[in-house]
C-alpha cells in the first residue's frame, strides 16, 4: 500500500502530480494555520471565571487581508491549472500524430478497436479486442470514446486519465504512455450492477513489441 | 383616494413589526412562489431549447403536425381571460362586487371573475380536444404511432424522422404542464369564487384573494404566450 | 389600528385548547412542525446510516456473509452475502436519504421552522397552513422513497444523482418501479421545499419584530433566508428534471435518450444546476447556526458580522455558476470547464472569510466549552478540511485523476458529516431546551462528541488515501482490481471505524430520547444567549409571545462594556436605548 499517488505512467502524470503537490502545499499551509490556530485559541482563551472577553466587532484590516490572500492564491491556482487543462484536455490538445484507437464501452465491457497495420481507423483491416488495451510506449494515443448504452468512464489511474463515455457522443481523449508494463483500466462512473467488474487490462509495449503484437493480433489471433 | 386607503387596510400586519416590503403577506408569498414557477418553466423551456438546437436533424414544421389555427384561437381565449381578470380586479378595487347592473350597464366582480373562470375552463377544454385529436392522428409523447397519419408524414419526409420523438416529448411536456397550471388556476379561482366572492367576503377594503389569484393568472397567461410562440410558431 | 390588530392576535396566543390532533399531528404551529421534521429526519438519518453500514460491510469484507444479513431476502443478500444489485441500491438510497431526507430537512425543515419566527420575533410563520402542507409533503416523499425497497426489482440503482440514460431505462439499470418512485418522491420533496421556502422568505421579509432590522438579524436567520432563496429557485429545476426523467421511464418520451435524439448530458446539467445550490442548502444553515453558537461560546460578538452576511450572499450567488465542476470529465466542452474552474475556486474566498471570522470570534474570547460549542468548533475544524480538499477537484487537471474516486467521497463527507452533521449535533443540543423544556445531558453529550470526532476522522480521513490510489466510487468489490488489492486492509480499517462511529451514535440517540423525560428542567436562558427566543419560557408556548418583544440591538452583544454580565439580550432595554421608530403602516 502506497501513501502517495500511483506510478506516473504518462507524459502528463508528472504535471498532474506536480499540481496535486502544489495544492497539497497550499492547502497544507491553510490547514495548519486554521487547525493550529483553533487549537491555540481553544487552549489560550478557555473560559476563566471573572474574566470578560475582549469586546470587538471585527477588524476591517484583518478581513481585507484574509480576503485578499485566498483570492490571489485561488486566481493564481486557476491560471496555472488552466494552463495544464488546456494542454491536456483542451479542444486542440490532441497531438496530430497520435495513434488512433476506438473504444466502445457497453455494459459491462470495453470493446477496443485497433486500426490494424495501416494505422487508420475505419478501414477493412481494423480489428476488435475485448477488455485489452494495447498501446505503444512513447507515442501519443488518441482514444475515440463512445458508449453503447449508459454513461461509463474510461479511467486508467497510472496514466491519470479519465473521460466519461457518453452515449450519443464521440469524445476524443489522448495520452502518451511512458513506462512499459501491464496496468488496469476501470469504469469510474456507475453504469449498472456490473460496474465494479467493468475492468480491462492495459498493456504498454515497446514499439517493437507493439508492432509484433499488432501483426499477430491482426491475423485474428487475439480477437476476444 | 379610496383606492389608496383600501390598500392600506389590506397590508396591515397583524402585529407591530419592523418595516418589511410594503406588500401584504399573501401577495409577497405569491410573488415568491411565481419566482419558483419561473424556474420550473425555465427548466422545461431551457431543455426544449437545448434539445432543439442539439437535435440530430431539422425540427418538424409545427403546421404539419399541430393544428395551429385552433390553438391560436385558444391563445386568444386565454388572453381574453386575462383581460376579464383585470376587469374583476378593477371592479372589486372600486367596490363593485355585484354581478351585473343594467342601468347604467356595468359588470361587477362576480361577473368578471366568472368570465375568467369560464375562459380558463374553455382553454383547458380546447387543449383536451387538441390532445385527443393529435393522439388520434398518431402524434404521441414518444413520437409517431406506427401506421398512423403522422407516421405517414414521417415516411414521406414531410416531418423529419430523427426528431419527431423529441418533438412529441417536448410538446406534450411543456403544453401539458402549462395546461396543468391553468387547471389549478381554474380550480383555485372557482374555490375563491364560491367561498368568498359569492358570499360577499370581498370588498374594496379587502380583495387580497382576487389580486393574488390575478397575479398567478397573468403569469400563466404570459407563459402561454412564450410557449405558443416557440412551440407553435417557430 | 395597529394596536387593535395586535390585541386581537394576542387573545388566542396563550389559550391553547386545541385537540391533541391539532396540537401535535396536524399542527400549524411552526415549533411543532419543526419538531415533527426533527423526529422524521432523525429517523431517515438512521435509515441512511444503516444503509451505509451494509455498504461498509461489503467494502471491508467483500463476499463474506454480513452478520444479521440473513434477515434480508434472497433478492438482496442470499445467505447474508450482499448482491451487487443490492449494493448499488444501497449506494443510491444512502445518498438520496442522507441528502434529501436527513441533512436537508434537519437543517431547513427543522431549524428554519423552529428558529425563524422565534429569532425574528413573529407569532408564527406567514402561512401556517402552507407550512403544515410542507411537512406532510416531505413525509409523504420520504415514505414513497422508502417504499422503493419493497416494490418488484427493489430500490433505484442509478446513484443519488440518477444519471440518465441508466436511470431512464429499466432494461439498463434493472430497477423499474423503484426508479419511478425515486422521481415521484422528489417531486413531492420539491413541492415541500418550495412551500417551505416561500413561507420562510415571506416571514423574514414582512414579520420581523419592531427594531429587528436586516442587520440585527442573527446569522442563523440570514443563512436560512438565503438558503430559502436557493431552495425556492433550485428545487423547481429538479422537479422539472425528474418529471422529464419520469416521462422517459413511463410514457416513452426521449429527453435523455440519445437513440432518439435526446441528450444524456442534459440530465447532468439540469441536475447539477439544481445540485450545486443544493450543496449550499446543505451547508449554509449549518454555518449560520455555528456562527450563533461560536459567538455564544466565545462570549464575544461575531467577528465581522457584515462580511459574514455578505459571504453567505456571495456563496449563494456563486453557487449558481459552478454546477459544471461536477462535469469536468463528462465530455462537456473543455472551455466551459475552464470557466467553471475559476468560478469554483473563487468560492474558496467567501468560505475563507467565514472560517477566519469564526477564528477571529474565538480570538481573545472567554470560551465556554458546552456541548454545542464543542460541536461548533469541530464544525469549523472539519469544514476546513472539506473545503480545502474541494480545491483539489476544482483544479481540473487534478480532477481528471481524482474525479469519481474515494477522494470525492472523503471530501463530501467532510462537508456533510464533518460540517453539517456536527453543526446539527450542536444545534440540536443548543435549542433542545427551547423545544422540549429539558436539557440534554452535558457529560453524555461530551462523551458522544469526542467519540464521534475520533471515529469520524478514522473513517473518512483514510478515504483520501484510497482516492489517491485511484479507488473508484460506487464499486461493489474493490478486490476485483489488482491495483486496489493492497488497499484492502485500509478498507477494512475504515469499515471497522465506521461501525464504531455508527455505534456511538446510540449515545446521542439515548441522550436525546431519555432527556425528553428525565432531562434536567431547562431554565429560560440556559446558555445566557441574546436571541429573542430566550425571552420565552422553555418550552416556548403556542403563539410565542403575547406581545412581540422590541429589539434594541444586534444579536451578538456578548461582553459588552455597557452591562456587568457578559451578555446583553436583544430584547433588553437599557436606559440609553431609544424605541425603534414605529413604522407607520405605509400606503403606496
Amino acid at each position: 500500500m502506497h501513501w502517495w499517488l500511483p506510478l506516473k505512467g504518462s507524459t502528463f502524470a508528472g504535471e498532474i502530480d506536480g499540481l496535486f503537490l502544489a495544492i497539497l502545499i497550499i492547502t497544507g499551509i491553510a490547514f495548519v494555520i486554521v487547525e493550529a490556530g483553533l487549537l491555540w485559541f481553544v487552549v489560550k482563551y478557555r473560559g476563566r471565571p471573572g474574566r470578560k472577553a475582549y469586546y470587538t466587532h471585527g477588524s476591517t484590516r484583518a478581513e481585507v487581508i484574509w480576503t485578499a490572500i485566498p483570492a490571489v492564491t485561488m486566481v493564481a491556482l486557476g491560471l496555472i491549472s488552466n494552463h495544464y487543462w488546456v494542454k491536456i484536455k483542451g479542444r486542440n490538445s490532441v497531438p496530430p500524430n497520435a495513434y488512433p484507437i476506438a473504444i466502445h464501452a457497453k455494459q459491462f465491457e470495453w470493446q477496443v478497436t485497433y486500426p490494424g497495420p495501416d494505422g487508420q481507423l475505419g478501414t477493412a483491416d481494423d480489428f476488435e479486442v475485448r477488455n485489452q488495451l494495447h498501446v505503444p510506449v512513447g507515442r501519443p494515443v488518441v482514444v475515440h470514446l463512445t458508449s453503447e448504452d449508459v454513461i461509463h468512464s474510461f479511467f486508467v489511474p497510472v496514466f491519470r486519465v479519465k473521460q466519461d463515455a457518453v452515449p450519443g457522443m464521440n469524445i476524443n481523449v489522448w495520452f502518451q504512455a511512458t513506462v512499459p508494463g501491464t496496468y488496469e483500466l476501470g469504469c469510474a462512473e456507475l453504469c449498472g450492477l456490473g460496474h465494479y467488474r467493468m475492468r480491462a487490462q492495459v498493456f504498454v509495449h515497446t514499439q517493437e513489441e507493439f508492432d509484433a503484437w499488432m501483426k499477430q493480433a491482426a491475423k485474428g489471433g487475439a480477437t476476444s | 383616494m379610496a383606492h389608496a386607503t383600501a390598500t392600506v387596510d389590506m397590508m396591515h400586519p397583524p402585529a407591530p413589526a419592523e418595516r418589511g416590503l410594503d406588500v401584504y403577506n399573501n401577495k409577497l408569498g405569491m410573488w415568491v412562489f411565481l419566482a419558483s414557477e419561473v424556474m420550473f418553466f425555465t427548466a422545461l423551456i431551457g431543455s426544449y431549447i437545448i434539445l432543439r438546437f442539439g437535435a440530430p436533424g431539422p425540427w418538424a414544421p409545427p403546421a404539419k403536425v399541430l393544428n395551429v389555427p385552433v390553438t391560436a384561437f385558444n391563445t386568444f381565449l386565454l388572453i381574453c381571460s386575462s383581460v376579464t381578470m383585470v376587469k374583476a380586479y378593477a371592479a372589486v378595487a372600486d367596490g363593485e362586487t355585484h354581478f351585473l347592473r343594467f342601468r347604467p350597464f356595468s359588470g361587477g366582480l362576480k361577473f368578471w371573475m366568472l368570465a375568467t373562470i369560464i375562459g380558463g375552463a374553455m382553454f383547458v377544454g380546447v387543449q383536451a380536444y387538441e390532445y385527443t385529436h393529435l393522439v388520434h392522428h398518431g402524434f404521441l409523447p414518444s413520437g409517431a404511432r406506427e401506421g398512423s397519419e403522422v407516421a405517414e408524414l414521417v415516411a414521406s419526409g414531410v416531418v423529419p424522422a430523427a426528431t419527431i420523438g423529441l418533438y412529441g416529448s417536448t410538446f406534450y411536456t411543456m403544453t401539458g404542464f402549462h395546461g396543468f397550471h391553468v387547471t389549478c388556476g381554474v380550480i383555485s379561482m372557482t374555490y375563491l369564487y364560491v367561498t368568498k366572492a359569492l358570499r360577499g367576503k370581498y370588498s374594496r377594503h379587502d380583495y387580497r384573494g382576487v389580486e393574488v389569484i390575478g397575479l398567478y393568472w397573468h403569469f400563466v397567461d404570459l407563459v402561454w404566450i412564450i410557449l405558443f410562440t416557440i412551440v407553435y410558431l417557430i | 389600528m395597529t394596536t387593535v390588530a395586535a390585541t386581537s392576535h394576542v387573545a388566542h396566543a396563550h389559550h391553547d385548547d386545541r385537540s391533541f390532533l391539532r396540537k401535535y399531528i396536524f399542527s400549524t404551529d411552526h415549533k411543532i412542525i419543526g419538531i415533527q421534521f426533527l423526529f422524521v429526519s432523525l429517523f431517515f438519518l438512521l435509515v441512511g446510516g444503516l444503509l451505509a453500514m451494509q455498504m461498509r460491510w461489503q467494502l471491508g469484507f467483500p463476499g463474506k456473509p454480513m452478520p444479521g444479513g440473513g434477515i434480508l431476502p434472497d433478492t438482496m443478500a442470499p445467505g447474508g452475502v450482499l448482491l451487487p444489485e443490492y449494493y448499488i441500491q444501497l449506494v443510491t438510497m444512502h445518498g438520496t436519504f442522507m441528502v434529501f431526507f436527513a441533512i436537508m430537512p434537519l437543517l431547513v425543515g427543522v431549524y428554519a421552522n423552529f428558529l425563524i419566527p422565534l429569532k425574528i420575533g413573529a407569532h408564527d410563520m406567514a402561512f401556517p397552513r402552507i407550512n403544515m402542507a410542507s411537512f406532510w409533503s416531505a413525509l409523504l416523499a420520504g415514505l414513497i422513497m422508502l417504499a422503493g425497497f419493497f416494490v418488484p426489482d427493489g430500490a433505484p440503482r442509478a446513484g443519488w444523482t440518477s444519471y440518465a440514460p441508466l436511470s431512464a431505462r429499466p432494461d439498463l439499470s434493472g430497477a423499474s418501479y423503484g426508479q419511478m418512485l425515486w422521481c415521484v418522491s422528489l417531486v413531492f420533496l420539491g413541492l415541500s421545499s418550495i412551500l417551505g421556502s416561500l413561507n420562510y422568505i415571506t416571514t423574514i421579509i414582512n414579520n420581523r419584530a419592531p427594531g429587528m432590522t436586516w442587520f440585527r438579524m442573527p446569522l442563523s436567520v440570514w443563512s436560512l433566508f438565503i438558503t430559502a432563496i436557493l431552495g425556492l429557485l433550485a428545487l423547481p429545476v429538479l422537479s422539472g428534471a425528474v418529471i422529464m426523467l419520469l416521462f422517459d421511464q413511463t410514457i416513452g418520451t426521449h429527453f435523455f435518450d440519445p437513440v432518439a435524439g435526446g441528450q444524456a448530458l442534459l440530465w447532468q446539467h439540469l441536475f447539477w444546476f439544481f445540485g450545486h445550490p443544493e450543496v449550499y442548502i446543505l451547508i449554509l444553515p449549518a454555518m449560520g447556526m455555528v456562527s450563533d453558537i461560536i459567538s455564544n461560546g466565545s462570549r464575544k460578538p461575531i467577528f465581522g458580522y457584515h462580511s459574514m452576511v455578505f459571504a453567505i450572499v456571495a456563496i449563494a450567488f456563486l453557487g449558481w455558476i459552478v454546477w459544471g465542476h461536477h462535469m469536468f470529465m463528462s465530455g462537456m466542452n473543455p472551455t466551459l470547464g475552464s470557466s467553471f474552474m475559476v468560478s469554483t475556486l473563487i468560492i474558496a474566498v467567501p468560505s475563507a472569510i467565514k472560517t477566519f471570522n469564526w477564528m477571529g470570534t474565538m480570538w481573545r474570547g472567554n470560551l465556554r466549552f458546552h456541548v454545542p460549542m464543542l460541536n461548533a468548533v469541530a464544525f469549523v475544524a472539519m469544514f476546513v478540511i472539506g473545503g480545502l480538499s474541494g480545491i483539489y477537484m476544482a483544479a481540473t487537471p487534478v480532477d481528471m485523476f481524482i474525479h469519481d474516486t474515494y477522494f470525492i467521497v472523503a471530501h463530501l463527507h467532510y462537508v456533510l458529516f464533518g460540517g453539517s452533521l456536527f453543526a446539527l449535533f450542536g444545534a440540536i443540543t443548543y435549542w433542545y431546551p427551547k423545544m422540549f423544556g429539558k436539557l440534554m445531558s452535558e457529560p453524555w453529550g461530551k462523551v458522544h462528541f469526542w467519540l464521534t470526532f475520533v471515529f469520524y476522522n478514522l473513517v473518512f480521513f483514510p478515504m483520501h488515501t484510497l482516492g489517491m490510489a485511484g479507488h473508484m466510487r460506487r464499486i461493489y468489490d474493490p478486490t476485483q482490481y489488482d491495483f486496489l488489492k493492497p488497499y484492502q486492509p485500509l478498507n477494512e480499517f475504515i469499515s471497522i471505524s465506521a461501525f464504531a462511529l455508527f455505534a456511538v451514535q446510540a449515545i446521542f440517540a439515548l441522550n436525546f430520547i431519555l432527556s425528553l423525560k428525565w432531562g434536567k428542567k431547562a431554565p429560560q436562558n440556559p446558555w445566557e444567549d441574546n436571541g429573542l427566543e430566550w425571552s420565552l419560557p422553555a418550552p416556548a408556548p403556542h403563539g410565542n409571545w403575547e406581545t412581540v418583544p422590541t429589539v434594541y440591538r444586534g444579536p451578538y452583544e456578548f461582553s459588552s462594556p455597557q452591562v456587568p454580565e457578559d451578555y446583553l439580550p436583544q430584547y433588553r432595554k437599557l436606559p440609553t436605548d431609544r424605541e425603534p421608530a414605529r413604522t407607520p403602516v405605509a400606503g403606496h
